[in-house]
């Protein structure tokens, strides 16, 4: 089998809020087309890890990162570095459905627009596609003029990565997207993920580890701030090379 | 025995607490019916659309239209928001989402101050600086377009003027609370999509506080409109219908202040009928706020 093109490429990346260091020496390479779980404790940095990879971390004050970090080949944190392409190219669904307080249209006409997506028929066009790529078209297409407040959990879920997807981003990265979620709406996400790993990079954090076996091809184990083993996820939990990591899939800990 | 002692106790503690709110509820019933049963009489003999849309007041020669006084009010208040609202939302937005959180205290307790200042202190600053640099610096300016603009410097202009900063408070810490209370996911989620801070502030941010906001202008203008000393100090008190913002103006509240004085009881009651339109103004505009708050579920 052919080489996998890498996307992230991580090399001794330290991260610090203030004094406190977050992240200690994480490697790992990202690969096009690949669903790659993050899995560990709470507090182990797997959040703060995904949220560097877009640069969100910018809005923490006092946070510093350090180390060679490369996206497509280029330094992502450099000086010239355009913050707003890497976020366009690398959009992000976040733990609780946060659809804006908008209606369902103006939701997905959002992020077009701000990249000067104008023509109305374009924007129509992005709105049922995105739609159709999450499966909700059909179920909502006859209230798209309505606030994306009164959709449930599961539909402002799927909603948020249609609105992810309606900039065509290269990479998405979720942050427990289903969490907040009821199993059935849980298991509606789970689907469209490896649908949409045909055409995206997906990084995904997970407290759920059955979650991270189904759906993901490679998984990095997190643990206090430092990846304690990454790799095949068929791999990684039928045959753990790393003590802590059997302990934490085996659920002795976490 | 104790157990006894306490809810005695407690019993004293709640009927006097509730005198406490009776009595204040009982105060602003008797304002009421006062106001209204004094200035009753005049718009029953002078007719209460005679009252209100009368061109003449001139209480001298037993004319009591209030026409005037209520555009004067009017175009006040509505010269105080278009230079209040937009520098109180402003300063609203940079508190909230730009200035460094020293900077942030700093200057919200400077505006805070504003409004511990007394409002004949504001009307005394209009008096000494803002009607004179109208006088001396605008109005040579206009008079080579305009001759016959009013000279005199007191003017809507200067009234709106010194109205638009002691409306700041209301507006900008209000606004800012709004500002402040969208969710931080909504901050996140517009940045994720690639959007810049003044994008993410103008097109999510602001419009997902805009209950509160709204809410902080329906405020500000009670505010302007129930405003008497500062205005009456500069907006040079002539009932007459202003045509333009260097026109002098009087107002509703400048008026009964003014004349309650030395008003015979026909005027009196006059002046008294002005208060039944400023309260009931004022009510309308309050519950403009509440509802606006309560249906949107804005921060306070």
């Amino acid at each position: 089998m052919a080489e996998k093109e890498k996307v992230f490429e991580i090399r001794d990346m330290d991260l610090y809020y203030g004094s406190f260091q977050a992240l200690k020496k994480v490697n790992i390479d990202i690969y096009r087309h690949d669903v790659t779980a993050l899995i560990g404790p709470s507090g182990c940095g797997k959040s703060t890890f995904l949220r560097s990879l877009n640069r969100m971390n910018d809005l923490v004050e006092g946070c510093r990162i350090e180390g060679k970090l490369l996206f497509d080949g280029e330094d992502f944190y450099g000086k010239d570095y355009d913050t707003i392409a890497l976020r366009t190219k690398v959009g992000m669904v976040f733990q609780k459905p946060n659809p804006f307080p908008k209606s369902i249209y103006e939701n997905l006409a959002y992020g077009p627009r701000l990249h000067g997506v104008k023509d109305r028929k374009k924007l129509d066009e992005i709105a049922e596609r995105t739609l159709s790529q999450v499966g909700l078209w059909d179920e909502i297409k006859d209230r798209l003029g309505k606030s994306a407040l009164g959709l449930s959990g599961g539909q402002a879920q799927r909603l948020c990565i249609a609105r992810c997807l309606s900039v065509e981003p290269e990479v998405i990265l979720m942050d427990e997207p289903t969490s907040a979620l009821d199993p059935i709406a849980t298991s509606k996400i789970e689907a469209l993920i490896q649908e949409l790993s045909k055409q995206y990079t997906i990084i995904i954090v997970t407290h759920n580890m059955q979650q991270a076996g189904r759906i993901s091809d490679r998984t990095a184990f997190f643990f206090s701030g430092e990846i304690l083993e990454a790799g095949d996820t068929r791999r990684l939990f039928t045959n753990p090379e790393n003590p802590k990591t059997e302990e934490y899939i085996t659920g002795r800990f976490g | 025995m104790r157990g006894k002692s306490l809810k005695v106790k407690e019993t004293i503690i709640e009927k006097a607490l509730f005198l406490c709110a009776a009595g204040s509820v009982t105060a602003v019933a008797l304002i009421t019916l006062f106001i209204f049963s004094s200035g009753y009489s005049v718009l029953r003999s002078y007719g209460p659309l005679n009252f209100i849309f009368g061109m003449d007041w001139s209480p001298v020669n037993g004319e009591y239209g209030i026409l005037p006084l209520i555009a004067g009010t009017l175009e006040v208040t509505a010269g105080a928001l278009i230079l209040g609202v937009p520098a109180g939302i402003g300063c609203a937005v940079f508190l909230a989402e730009m200035a460094k959180e020293r900077w942030a205290k700093l200057l919200k307790s400077a505006i805070e101050l504003l409004a511990g200042i007394p409002s004949v202190v504001y009307g005394f600053f209009g008096l000494a600086i803002i009607v004179p640099a109208i006088r001396d610096w605008l109005l040579p300016a206009v008079q080579k377009i305009d001759p016959d603009v009013p000279a005199s410097g007191f003017s809507v202009l200067a009234g709106a003027f010194v109205l638009g900063i002691m409306i700041l408070p209301t507006i900008v810490s209000m606004s800012e609370n709004a500002i402040r209370a969208v969710p931080l996911e909504f901050r996140e989620a517009s940045l994720a999509l690639g959007a810049d801070r003044r994008e993410t502030i103008t097109k999510v941010l602001v419009p997902a506080a805009k209950s509160g906001i709204f809410s902080s202008v329906i405020l500000a203008m009670g505010r302007a409109v129930g405003e008497t000393m500062a205005v009456l100090l500069i907006t040079g008190n002539v009932p007459k219908v202003p045509t333009g913002p260097l026109d002098p103006a009087a107002t509703l509240t400048g008026t009964i202040a003014m004349e309650m004085s030395y008003a015979g009881p026909e005027h009196q009651s006059a002046l008294f009928a002005i208060g039944i339109v400023l309260f009931i103004l004022i009510v309308i505009l309050n519950s403009i706020a509440l509802a606006v708050m309560k249906r949107f579920g804005g921060a306070v």
